[in-house]
């Protein structure tokens, strides 16, 4: 009996509903269309993000051709002298990029060694208990607000050095370079600590039973094998190291200066966007312009470095999937 | 039988001798390869060590810095010229309106893509195109963020400098962390609840909203106030959109123009007289307060969480 009406109905899992069925198809279709409906909602809330990267590179790319009809695309990359709030302006941007090399190298010579040891020690030798403390310490140290480093950097570690190296400027490139590898040193800490606990354990043990101690097990077989994991995590570091803007705005000066001397006041790419935001620039002016060309040209130099940072850890992943 | 029995102890002293000019050699090996394992270890956590005593040098700097400017006239006071009358209660107000505002957009829209790229999206070309772009996106410099805010917020949407402006920007800049941190909160929802679901005969929306969201809430809120915490401290973007330095009032709607707590600090530090680097300092004690209770408000979500992962 209830196997019939089951058969002669389209749905044979509620029989119950024969008698509902009219209005009961009318909901279900009134379901179906709402759930495509919120489906298409929730595909555009996760299309902004793409929204978002086209956005920057359309803002970007209108103000940089403004700026370059008006200065030569040469001058501005090989011009040697950054002048553009001057009377007699110019336009060369290479102050600006040796500014952001040099304190970005300083920073990655704290970071790079420190985070790789800290995360060899952390992957391999640490035991639960040490890592329970030592993982929030350099998780608050990767969340403290950027503006208080750059005062640390300025009236704190400059202050220091300025004893050791008597002839230090006030802003130079040395003081916010330490402190910058010091707040990065946590994300190279802990991305290549991910990326060596991805190395599969026989490798070790393999290692171990060839009568290897655990610094050339660590050293030889698990740092090797985690190297493009750790190389995506060194990449990521620098891009962080260019685009940092607080530490170098406060501490490093605002004089853009073709130097790689770190006792110099310098100015970065980052710095300089933030002094011009900071004067009142109307827009539609070349000075206006300028931040843009700058910022685009820090935008293709960390997307180009985050890109291959992204596809070394897909490959990392990949050799021990 | 005889022969093996005369010969084995020869052979054993052969083996003996040769053994032992190998482990005078090895034992000496292995005691070099110890003293490197030991300096190894011993020069890892001095690493360690000095990254710990960079965090608490830097605390204990800002706390001697900033203690004795720290006052209640301090936090509920107005920008000054003169150092020790300055307070900080527009920025204060500024930042947790910010704050509130930039919630308000990026939470719904993050948790929704969230959603639709652990729950629909699968492994489709577009969803991977999205997922490296999202990855991509956070970890484009804060700057660049303001840049954008600057040119579409700020110029072509009219929103001019206000607390919308910096709001909307800042919420593009936690986007990629909120839906990050959501989608690992999703992902840790057991599929046979799931299943049961579609067992009892609930559609795919039913079973998201009724039963895998309540079960993530906890771990998605935890996520969201880690990233809102980051936002809190961004400095960089508000400055580019044209966050003012000098206000004297409390923003008191989305329209009015703003400053927040890192910009204060900002405007203090950069300046040459003294007095004022105290106040920046005092400046940075209310800043770490504020994101303090945010961090501890997400630990007891998370606590609350695991207990009743337990039960």
């Amino acid at each position: 009996m209830t196997l019939r009406t089951a058969q002669g109905h389209p749905d044979p899992l509620s029989p119950n509903r024969v008698a509902l069925s009219p209005p009961m198809g009318e909901l279900r279709r009134g379901m179906r269309r709402v759930e495509f409906l919120i489906e298409w909602a929730l595909f555009a809330c996760a299309l902004l993000s793409i929204g978002t990267t086209l956005g920057i590179i359309a803002v970007l790319t209108i103000e940089t051709a403004g700026f370059l009809e008006e200065v030569p695309i040469i001058e501005f990359l090989f011009g040697a002298e950054w002048t553009p709030l001057f009377a007699m302006p110019r336009f060369g941007v290479l102050p600006l990029v040796t500014g952001t090399f040099l304190v970005s190298a300083i920073a990655m010579l704290v970071a790079l060694p420190m985070g790789l040891l800290s995360a060899v020690y952390l992957s391999e030798y640490a035991g639960e208990g040490l890592r329970r403390v030592v993982k929030p310490i350099l998780e608050i140290l990767a969340g403290v607000p950027t503006v208080v480093y750059g005062y640390f950097a300025l009236l704190f570690v400059t202050p220091l050095l300025q004893r050791v190296l008597p002839d230090l400027a006030g802003f130079n490139a040395l003081g916010p370079g330490i402190v910058m590898g010091i707040m990065i040193l946590p994300l190279v800490s802990s991305l290549s600590e991910d990326a060596m606990r991805g190395v599969p354990r026989g490798l070790r043990e393999g290692s171990y039973a060839l009568g290897a101690t655990k610094m050339q097990t660590s050293v030889r077989v698990v740092v090797p094998a985690a190297f493009s994991g750790i190389t995506a995590a060194f990449i990521l570091a620098v891009s962080r190291a260019i685009g940092e803007t607080m530490i170098v705005a406060i501490a490093a000066g605002q004089q853009p200066r073709l130097t790689l001397d770190p006792t110099k006041p310098v100015e970065t790419m980052t710095a300089y966007i933030v002094q011009v935001s900071l004067g009142d620039t109307p827009q539609g002016t070349l000075e206006y312009r300028t931040i843009f060309a700058v910022g685009m040209l820090l935008f293709i130099g960390t997307f180009g470095l985050n890109l291959v940072s992204a596809w070394l850890r897909e490959r990392f992943r990949e050799e021990y999937a | 039988m005889s022969a093996q029995v005369t010969r084995s102890p020869n052979l054993g002293s052969r083996t003996a001798e040769s053994g032992s000019r190998i482990s005078d050699a090895g034992s000496r090996e292995i005691a070099l390869r110890r003293v490197a394992d030991v300096t190894f270890q011993a020069l890892a956590l001095l690493v360690l060590v000095v990254a710990l005593a960079a965090l608490a040098t830097l605390i204990w700097d800002i706390v001697s810095d900033g203690a004795g400017t720290l006052s209640w006239n301090f936090i509920t006071g107005f920008s000054s010229r003169r150092a020790s009358q300055a307070g900080i209660w527009h920025a204060l107000t500024g930042s947790v309106f910010v704050i509130i505002v930039t919630a308000l957009i990026a939470v719904p829209i993050g948790v929704a893509a969230a959603i639709y790229l652990e729950e629909y999206g699968g492994r489709s070309l577009g969803a991977r195109i999205i997922e490296l772009n999202i990855t991509n996106l956070a970890a484009v410099p804060s700057i660049i963020y303001g840049l954008l805010g600057l040119g579409l917020f700020v110029r072509m949407m009219g929103m001019g400098r206000s607390v919308l402006a910096g709001a909307s920007t800042l919420a593009l800049l936690v986007l990629p962390v909120v839906i990050l941190s959501t989608r690992e909160a999703l992902r840790a929802v057991p599929k046979t609840l799931r299943e049961g679901s579609y067992a009892l005969g609930a559609t795919k929306w039913q079973t998201i909203w009724h039963q895998v969201l309540p079960v993530a809430a906890p771990g998605i809120l935890t996520g969201l106030i880690l990233a809102l915490s980051r936002a809190i401290g961004e400095t960089a973007p508000l400055i580019t959109i044209g966050a003012v330095t000098f206000v004297t009032f409390a923003p008191d709607s989305i329209w009015s123009p703003f400053t927040v707590l890192p910009i204060q600090i900002f405007n203090w530090v950069s300046r040459p007289q003294v007095d004022f680097h105290a106040n920046a300092a005092a400046g940075i004690l209310v800043l770490v307060a504020l994101l303090l209770s945010m961090n501890a408000a997400a630990i007891w979500l998370r606590d609350r969480y695991q207990k009743r992962g337990l039960s």
